[in-house]
């Protein structure tokens, strides 16, 4: 089994529309293999926004424990407020209550509290998913609005799709990755084969591919880059090839600027299924390809 | 001597989890004795150091040899100094029988060095 | 000292234009008003690539991890069975600690029954500050690589003050991070407004709605500006109307504007005509921030 992570380091690179229309060419033509998606960008979980799957399995996500304070044993001693490090303890106008947007759930309190009046609670942060769509099945989850312990709903994610595809024999796992470098990026990286980079060439996109190539190198996974909207820029396209060369790394792919992309995501479909004669169609269709040919 | 295996499931007749951190549960095996007992994995909850808490589970049990499919590197580095035996099961041995029928004719492999490039923080 | 009012750009889908808006209001406010701005989208920190700042001053950020005295540890393993995130572990020989999970709470260092742990500081990222020729103060936070939650440095960001600053600031810009986790949550929860920038997609739609119900939760006075307006469907509008958003900034998508600011170029450089109806979205906002609730 194979498992390629699609990444960007900055959001809006085009991430998703990538993943779709790589999905639909791996499931198309004679060297089709059965695929399995999943969606670990899970507090902006679009990817369902253009497969449109029918929803099969849903599970809360007990993403962790948050402390709550026993009003009837508080003895308003104030040691807590005095000791968590998370601003999670507030004052309230008869005592202390929890701030459970700030609670790490580390259990400090409920530790050094005197009058053992503080436990931890079980908290749910969002849900997780499986769902049946036209190019395989989709593991995907949602984030509750603001909740905590993304890179946990993630590795469920993950542990749903590696699960799944074993039973049914799927021989690849296309994960739609999730921006920026921190806990979720790490949870959705983690042993996975192949990353795939989608940049942009401006200077911001710049920036966070370094950041992101930083991050693969640092947990030893290989990376493969691609540009989206590459004619915008060409400077900053030069500048990410540039990049590439002297970090040895392979640029793979080259996606012009295309209105047909945001008609697809607007028609709930793949470009390449939509248009697949459009000129971004046409590159994804070469950038997958080449990726095909390195699982 | 004490061993555990990875397993799929908390039944002492499950197969062998190729994963160390995020395996099911774990089968402590008494060699001397036969002896078996299923232990949960507590760390399938953790929402980080999953390679850390099981290792930790396994010291806490008193065994001595480990046998799974793959270490990550923090899950190695408790283990290995806590001088446990870190041993290797091969992808196409599922039966615990088999594994330790192995392991005491010493044809498993030792797991030298951590196997995967590192969960991370999962 | 007066506290400057707050005003936070965000908005759930990445790469909407959040930095883009973020900055052109920095540099439009700073026309009238004492300004600073605030990068706190930490995993991926591009505001000082369009403002351009001279950064002066720079810190460590660091939590405290736990250091073992094995002369008085007695392998008893009570402080890695308090730890919530797994990251000790006590063998009979010795114990090990992995700063990489640690959160720096405290916890295993105030269980230790013989007082044989203490803390020292292991970094996370760096804050980095300055002044930009148009005046504004800016400061921003970078998580290092490898390092999982940005939210301790945004507390850093926010709690310093860098010698190099200007002493009250009547207006405070923050540029949040994509998405709706707690990151999210840190940069919204002491603002006075936010600026939610979304586009015409079902995608901007949908990550549109998750940040708007944070701002909700937080009580706090919401207003919409739509990037690439055109591009997509009507859906963002129908959504603003049904909620009662106001709209205060439409952007049309226009090539050599996308191009212009690719380049690393502000929205005013790239588009002057933007400069008046960037002040008029400024003092919505400000209207927003300080009308009664």
């Amino acid at each position: 089994m194979k498992q390629l992570v699609i990444l960007s380091g900055k959001g809006g690179t085009g991430k998703t529309s990538v993943t779709a229309a790589l999905a639909h060419l791996a499931t198309q033509g004679p060297l089709a293999k059965p695929l399995l998606l999943a969606d670990t960008d899970v507090d902006a979980a679009n990817l369902e926004l253009v497969l449109q799957p029918e929803r099969r399995e849903r599970h809360d996500f007990i993403g962790g424990a948050v402390a709550w304070i026993n009003p009837d044993l508080c003895a308003n001693c104030g040691d807590c407020l005095e000791l968590c490090r998370f601003e999670a303890i507030v004052e309230t106008l008869d005592g202390y209550a929890i701030d459970t947007r700030a609670c790490e759930g580390c259990a400090a309190c409920v530790y050094q509290c005197p009058a053992g009046a503080i436990e931890l609670r079980d908290e749910r942060n969002g849900e997780s998913l499986r769902s049946a769509s036209r190019y395989g099945p989709l593991c995907h989850a949602h984030l509750d609005p603001g909740a905590d312990n993304s890179g946990k709903l993630v590795t469920r994610v993950r542990e749903l799709a590696r699960e799944q595809a074993e039973r049914e024999g799927r021989e690849q796992i296309l994960i739609d990755g999730p921006p920026g470098i921190g806990c979720p990026v790490i949870a959705a990286v983690t042993g996975v084969d192949l990353a795939l980079v989608v940049t942009e060439p401006s200077l911001s996109g710049q920036h966070d591919l370094q950041r992101a190539l930083d991050t693969l190198e640092h947990f030893g996974i290989p990376a493969l880059i691609c540009i989206n909207k590459a004619d915008l820029y060409a400077q900053g396209a030069s500048a990410i090839e540039q990049l590439c060369r002297e970090r040895g790394l392979e640029l793979i792919g080259r996606i012009p600027f295309d209105a047909e992309v945001t008609h697809a995501m607007v028609r709930g479909e793949a470009v390449t299924a939509l248009a697949p004669h459009s000129p971004a169609s046409q590159a994804i269709a070469a950038l997958w390809s080449e990726l095909a040919k390195r699982l | 001597m004490k061993i555990a295996i990875t397993i799929t499931a908390p039944q002492t007749d499950a197969p062998a989890d190729p994963r160390f951190g995020r395996a099911a549960a774990f089968c402590v095996i008494d060699t001397d004795s036969g002896a078996r007992e299923a232990h949960p994995n507590p760390a399938l909850e953790a929402a980080s150091g999953a390679g850390v808490r099981a290792a930790q589970t396994l010291i806490d049990l008193g065994v001595e040899a480990v046998i799974s499919g793959a270490y990550g590197p923090k899950a190695h580095q408790v283990l290995a100094a806590a001088g446990l035996g870190l041993y290797l099961a091969p992808a196409e041995v599922k039966e615990l029988d088999a594994l330790i029928e192995r392991f005491q004719s010493g044809a498993l492999a030792r797991a030298e060095t951590a196997t995967n490039g590192g969960h991370a923080h999962a | 000292m007066p506290e400057p009012l707050r005003i936070a750009v965000a908005s759930g889908k990445g790469g909407t234009g959040k930095t883009t808006l973020s900055s052109a209001l920095a540099l439009v406010a700073a026309g009238r008003y004492a300004t600073r701005l605030l990068d706190c989208d930490v995993e991926a920190p591009n505001a000082a690539l369009a403002l351009r700042p001279s950064l002066s001053e720079q810190r460590a950020v660091s939590i405290p991890v736990p250091r073992v005295d094995e002369a008085r540890c007695t392998h008893c393993g009570r402080c890695a069975e308090v730890c919530r995130f797994n990251a000790l572990a006590v063998t009979p020989r010795q114990v090990l600690v992995f700063d990489e999970l640690c959160h720096g709470c405290g916890s295993c260092v105030w269980i230790c029954p013989e007082q044989a742990m203490s803390e020292s500081e292991a970094r996370i990222g760096m804050l980095d500050a300055g002044t930009t020729e148009t005046g504004i103060d800016f400061a921003q936070g970078s998580l290092d690589v490898g390092q999982s939650s940005g939210v301790p440095i945004l507390r850093a960001l926010k709690r310093w003050t860098p010698a190099a600053w200007r002493v009250s600031p009547r207006i405070e810009i923050r540029d949040a991070p994509p998405g709706a986790s707690c990151a999210v949550v840190e940069t919204l929860r002491d603002v006075d407004a936010a600026l939610l920038v979304t586009e015409p997609t079902p995608f901007g739609l949908h990550d549109l709605k998750q940040v708007v119900a944070i701002c909700r939760e937080l009580g706090l006075p919401t207003a919409v500006a739509i990037n690439r307006d055109g591009i997509g469907d009507a859906a963002v509008e129908d959504y603003c109307a049904e909620q009662a958003l106001p709209i205060l900034l439409r952007i049309p998508l226009e090539r050599h504007l996308a191009e212009s600011l690719a380049q690393g170029n502000s929205l005013i450089e790239a588009a002057p005509e933007y400069r008046e109806p960037l002040a008029r979205l400024l003092q919505g906002l400000i209207e927003l921030a300080e009308a009664p609730r």
